[in-house]
């Protein structure tokens, strides 16, 4: 299950039409799915560690309530027509050909049951209507092909009925934790975002001298003391980032480029030990008190530290839960200063400093990377950046055109709200789905390609940090370089001229004798 | 005696379509939606979703942006549908309105630009795999239904005609509660009973699609999470 089939090698089939719609292939990823949590990691979330005796009835009965409870499941569950306008959609459809990962396909999954017990044409008529009983079978399904949804939202754009095959996986995900066939890997990292804060992990002081390294590197390199604050109080402003900012690589540059910004900006700022993750796991597992609990701790930590503003790193879902659920789950922020958007994105951050005229940048440093960008879907169909619709489309590219001087867009059928995800969203971006996350990155390294090819495009830029660890493994696959996937504000760390820097010396000096030339 | 049968008919239907419908409607309407998901970019504003409900409505916009191929054949269908049943307006109201005045010279194509399009849906639902795969028996015997429906009523314009006169008198009849004798003429007497088939089956299909778009949260909800609170219930301590 870990490692890639024999039959499928990423290269050969990492040109070509990134929509290229594939022959059907029924069953092919039927026997993927991922590890099942253990009774600890389930009992930490209140769920039964172990499948229940009287697991159908809960299941169906736990169905009833989410209906209930929620119009968009609901509505999606009775308006679907099988139109067909979302069956090539899906890039795990793309890049496996498995009919069930076309997103109706997906959806009928949990509709035949919930027609079989919700509806009265299913419960008298099941054959007609396609209504089954939720059988060992029909679970099994469920747990391998709800497990194949990254929750990215493009069938969505695209249903005549605006039907979200999120809602729909994290509604089945939320049943199977209820009968206690959790997934191991969100359910491990929403309890240990429970018991320490972040989703890897880090206590306090490992994360006190991470940031203590990057502040001497940045010295180092710049001669500023650019500070990287914890749990400050006082401070304006709270930053909350995915926790693999701290840890892994290209995030970590990204969070450099942060704190050269706040730093440029001249504002007091602090990151939180106890809301030192942004990401919201139980988005994924479609558990509304978890995810509530998780925001809850943002709340707190701007409470305690007292600050004034928020601000939120390079992270696809975080922002998602952010933008569109904080108010709601851990809301009001009355506390905090509404001149500034609650919460605000690092990058509409950087946006506005540049619009400012704050910011000063020496493009040639990045002269060895001629970029792309890929929209993360959570940020493209879930949220906003700025006062306009599709903000979250021009403010990044808007960063990296001010940052870049090689900048040039993948084809327009595959970004904006049109992108393709990463292929390890939605809690999928663990080892032993990597044969699923190879082949649905598949239309994503095609579009890549083209440009590649077409334009000499090195690097592609994400703000968010499940699509850059997913990056790291699989661009290697399709034959690019592990490193091409970088940091928006990993473009911004390295072009920023920051006042009293060496560089800044070097900046003015160049600046002087272009003008001398002139 | 095929007089009342068809009359008790009408009344029974109607009283499923009505009634069926309000009650969905009425769940749709009072389900909590707990969080804002709108499928952005989206509209900042009620008017703004006013406008982008109305483009999905009378446009199909997703699905143009989807499938060219769907959009043209549901497209045709759906709007033929809308003149045809305009059209139909003449059998229930005296005097007829204008606007059904109007269409009555678009009614005859209307009528095959909505069979032309069910076939050509139909079509597609047989020929192109993936939408095969997704196809089960209903999908299949709504189109059939629908196509019956189409032809029995252009069976009576251009093969048997049938005594209008005495049909909307018949049908006059029923909306105010003074009988009169249905014609006994098959091609009506099909197309009739498979329009009462299509009235009762509507509340419990997949043609809850028609009221169920404008409940969609991903569609209906205005992107302002940042700019208005959104609480639809109070949050647990």
């Amino acid at each position: 299950m870990a490692a890639a089939p024999a039959d499928f090698d990423p290269r050969e089939r990492s040109g070509g039409d990134p929509l290229e719609i594939p022959p059907l292939a029924c069953g092919a990823m039927a026997g993927s799915k991922p590890y099942v949590a253990s009774a600890a990691q389930q009992k930490a979330l209140g769920f039964p560690g172990a499948l229940v005796e009287d697991w159908h009835d809960k299941a169906i009965a736990r169905l009833g309530e989410l209906v209930n409870n929620s119009r968009a499941l609901r509505v999606y569950l009775d308006s679907c027509v099988k139109c067909g306008a979302c069956t090539d959609k899906c890039h795990y459809f793309l890049g496996t050909g498995d009919p069930k990962n076309m997103p109706v396909a997906r959806q009928d999954l949990l509709r035949k049951v919930y027609r079989r017990h919700f509806t009265l044409a299913g419960k008298y008529l099941p054959w007609l209507v396609g209504a089954e009983d939720l059988t060992k079978e029909a679970l099994d399904d469920w747990y391998s092909y709800f497990h194949q949804c990254s929750q990215c939202r493009r069938c969505s754009v695209y249903c005549p009925y605006g039907i979200d095959t999120a809602e729909i996986s994290m509604a089945a995900r939320d049943i199977m934790d209820t009968i206690g066939l959790g997934q191991k890997y969100s359910n491990e990292i929403i309890g240990k975002v429970f018991s320490i804060g972040n989703n890897l992990g880090l206590p306090p002081k490992a994360l006190k001298a991470t940031l203590a390294g990057l502040e001497e590197d940045i010295e180092a390199e710049t001669g500023v003391a650019v500070r990287l604050p914890l749990d400050e109080k006082g401070a304006d402003i709270l930053v909350v980032t995915p926790s693999a900012d701290f840890f892994a690589s290209p995030h970590m540059e990204g969070l450099i480029g942060y704190a050269k910004v706040l730093h440029e900006a001249g504002v007091s700022w602090t990151l939180s030990s106890h809301a030192s993750e942004a990401a919201n796991f139980a988005m994924f597992v479609g558990s509304q008190d978890a995810m509530r609990k998780i925001a809850m701790r943002i709340r707190e930590a701007a409470e305690t530290l007292g600050v004034k503003r928020l601000v939120i790193g390079e992270c696809g879902h975080a922002w998602r839960v952010a933008y569109s659920f904080l108010d709601t789950l851990a809301g009001p922020f009355d506390f905090l200063d509404r001149n500034y958007p609650v919460p605000q994105h690092i990058c509409e951050f950087t946006y506005d400093l540049m619009q400012q005229g704050k910011l000063r940048f020496d493009k040639s440093k990045n002269d060895e990377f001629r970029l792309t960008f890929h929209d993360s879907c959570n940020v493209a169909r879930a949220s906003r950046m700025g006062d306009e619709p599709g903000g979250q489309f021009t403010i990044p590219r808007a960063i990296l055109r001010a940052a870049c001087n090689h900048f040039f867009d993948m084809a327009p059928e595959t970004t904006h709200e049109n992108t393709l995800c990463c292929g390890g969203g939605g809690g999928l971006l663990t080892d032993e789905l990597m044969d699923l996350r190879a082949k649905g990155a598949q239309p994503r390294m095609r579009a890549l390609r083209e440009v590649a090819d077409e334009h000499g495009v090195t690097h592609m830029a994400a703000i968010c940090a499940i699509c850059k660890a997913q990056f790291s493994k699989v661009l290697p696959l399709y034959g690019f370089d592990r490193e091409a996937i970088v940091s928006v504000h990993q473009m911004v760390s390295n072009a920023i001229v920051l006042t009293g820097s060496t560089q800044a010396e070097e900046f003015e000096a160049k600046q002087k004798s272009a003008l001398q030339e002139a | 005696m095929r007089t009342a049968i068809f009359a008790l008919a009408f009344y029974g239907a109607a009283l499923v379509l009505l009634s069926g419908l309000g009650a969905r409607i009425r769940r749709y309407a009072t389900t909590p939606a707990p969080l804002k998901i709108p499928t952005t970019p989206a509209p900042l504003t009620r008017g703004g979703v006013a406008l982008r409900m109305a483009k999905e409505v009378v446009l199909f916009h997703s699905l143009f942006k989807a499938n060219k191929w769907i959009w043209l054949f549901g497209w045709i269908f759906h709007a033929a549908l809308a003149v045809v049943l305009l059209r139909h307006l003449r059998y229930f109201a005296e005097p007829v309105p204008t606007l059904v005045a109007l269409v009555q010279p678009f009614g005859i194509l209307a009528g095959l630009a909505m069979a032309a399009g069910l076939v050509a849906l139909w079509g597609r639902r047989l020929t192109v795999p993936r939408i095969r795969y997704i196809s089960g028996p209903s999908d299949h015997l709504m189109l059939l239904l629908l196509v019956a429906i189409a032809a029995s009523g252009l069976t009576m314009k251009f093969v048997a005609h049938t005594d209008v006169v005495a049909v909307k008198a018949f049908f006059l009849g029923l909306l105010y509660l003074d009988w009169r004798p249905l014609p006994d003429d098959p091609a009506l007497l099909v197309h009739l009973s498979l329009v009462l088939t299509l009235m009762i089956v509507f509340p419990f299909s997949k043609l809850l699609h028609a009221p169920g778009v404008f409940f969609s949260p991903s569609r209906n909800q205005a992107d302002n999470s940042r700019e208005r609170r959104y609480a639809p219930v109070p949050r647990k301590a």
